[in-house]
């Protein structure tokens, strides 16, 4: 069983057993538009809940993916290095930027669900 | 620079952006199209292969009359040199000699006004300055009411020669009163691209009929500001408050082509002397290309290292070049760095990524010049 969950900057965390997969919406990657570039995470890495853990650079401009809960990087998708536009064309799949273990539950839990990250998307 | 939406201006193709999906953003003081459907990537690719319409009509657009050759006293480009029928580019100079702006003149056939186009986002002091500094010699004759279309690419001219049939007889950086569309316009083969193509001057109540037209040819797409800054920069072409400012002068530019040959000899534009000094003993900075050696583009404001970590300047355009699937950037250097082919670091995100220096354009211009060598270029 899966458990997916929102920020309210864009990204999606997919907890699967004990490790869990980040990347950013549909909706950040029209808003993105192109992307060219990605920087992902050292596995190994501590990333905290809403600090800088990925960057990802449209043809216009730079952005960050914030960690959207504390945990350990456990895996990067370094295809994306090749296939920046993975992001693009599989947001939600594989376009994924890393995996997380050690993952907050506290924090995974106060995330939005999709329902209300649909409703927050109304409001913007 | 931040606007708010209120006192935002619109072209005479607003209505015909949103229609085509354009992606509305302040720029310049006005609400413009950063992309439409297509997106940033296809449209600079489209361009570059096919043909694209940009609406500059946000552009300044004056006639100057009277003693046309008053314009010298604020600029070092040839002016009264320029043939009828010819366009040239010109710096406008502060009276310390930096760069106010970077602007275009023409001389149409048969016809004493000179016409200019000045940036959107410098059009309203540029136009002052000229007018207060060239009163009592020539008069400004302001155009709001002018539209200013793009069409840039290298299939442009068999696009336009079906609207304006034989105007593409017209070489680069020419200029003539035309019809397109049946509109009365001023077309010159001019553009901000790198690529062949057209600009096309024509009354705002024109402007959305002659942008359809052009539109419904199959090669066209619009393109939005994205491309043309990613365009532009692959054509090494600076962008005003970028690249250049009124902290930059012509030599560190390195415009100084711009500078007519005539006026080299007798400097009699703003800090001409001291201009001409830097032309023959150098600079301690100038402007260069740069290519980062990995993916990382480096953007406006990334600090530029020596090997050693000491900063020697900075970047002031940088992104991503969609024709060469690789980051570009341009930027200030001490001179001793900007030699092709120096080895320098771009500092992105805290960390010294590996960067060379290289000639400019990144992208070969591929304009139509004239089959025989001409000497007005």
């Amino acid at each position: 069983m899966s458990e997916v969950r929102y920020t309210d900057q864009h990204e999606w965390i997919r907890l699967d057993g004990d490790e869990a997969t980040v990347g950013i919406t549909k909706y950040a990657a029209e808003a993105l538009g192109d992307v060219v570039f990605v920087e992902v995470p050292q596995v190994g890495k501590a990333v905290k809940a809403g600090g800088e853990a990925a960057v990802v650079e449209s043809v216009k401009a730079a952005s960050d993916i914030y960690a959207p809960a504390s945990g350990t990087v456990s895996a990067a998708n370094d295809a994306l290095a090749a296939e920046p536009s993975k992001v693009n064309d599989d947001p939600e799949g594989g376009g994924w930027f890393f995996k997380l273990k050690d993952v907050s539950m506290d924090e995974f839990g106060k995330l939005m669900d999709e329902g209300t990250y649909k409703k927050f998307l109304e409001t913007l | 620079m931040t606007y708010s939406t209120e006192t935002l201006q619109r072209t005479p193709l607003h209505a015909l952006h949103l229609e085509l999906g354009g992606k509305m953003v302040p720029f310049a003081g006005y609400e413009m199209p950063v992309q439409y459907r297509a997106g940033i990537l296809k449209e600079h690719l489209h361009t570059r292969q096919k043909a694209g319409l940009f609406d500059v009509s946000h552009m300044g657009q004056a006639f100057l009359a009277g003693d046309t050759a008053a314009l010298e006293t604020l600029t070092p480009a040839d002016v009264a040199g320029l043939k009828e029928g010819m366009q040239r580019y010109g710096l406008l100079l502060t009276g310390a000699g930096t760069i106010k702006d970077d602007f275009m003149f023409s001389r149409l056939a048969g016809e004493k006004d000179l016409y200019l186009v000045v940036n959107a986002g410098t059009k309203d002091g540029d136009f002052a300055y000229i007018a207060e500094k060239l009163a009592g010699a020539a008069t400004l004759i302001k155009r709001p009411d002018r539209a200013l279309l793009a069409l840039q690419g290298p299939m442009a001219a068999e696009v336009l020669e079906r609207h304006s049939p034989g105007i593409s007889d017209l070489t680069f950086m020419k200029v003539v009163r035309a019809t397109v569309a049946g509109a009365p316009a001023i077309i010159s083969r001019t553009g901000y691209t790198g690529e062949d193509g057209f600009e096309i001057s024509i009354e705002g109540a024109d402007a959305e009929r002659v942008a359809r037209a052009l539109l419904g040819e199959e090669e066209v797409l619009p393109i939005g500001l994205g491309a043309r800054d990613s365009l532009r920069l692959e054509a090494g072409l600076c962008l005003y408050g970028h690249d250049i400012d009124e902290s930059t002068d012509p030599v560190e530019a390195d415009l100084v082509w711009s500078i007519g040959k005539r006026r080299k000899l007798e400097p009699t534009f703003p800090n001409g002397a001291r201009i001409m000094d830097k032309v023959v003993n150098g600079t301690a900075r100038k402007r260069v290309g740069i290519r980062p050696d990995g993916r990382a583009p480096a953007r406006e404001g990334t600090e530029i290292a020596d090997k050693s970590g000491r900063i020697i300047g900075r970047v002031t355009s940088g992104g991503f070049g969609p024709s060469l699937n690789a980051p570009v950037a341009m930027g200030y250097v001490e001179s001793g760095f900007a030699a092709d082919g120096t080895a320098i670091d771009l500092i992105v995100r805290g960390t010294a990524m590996p960067a060379t220096v290289v000639p400019m354009p990144f992208v070969p211009h591929n304009y139509r010049r004239p089959k025989q060598v001409s000497k007005e270029l």
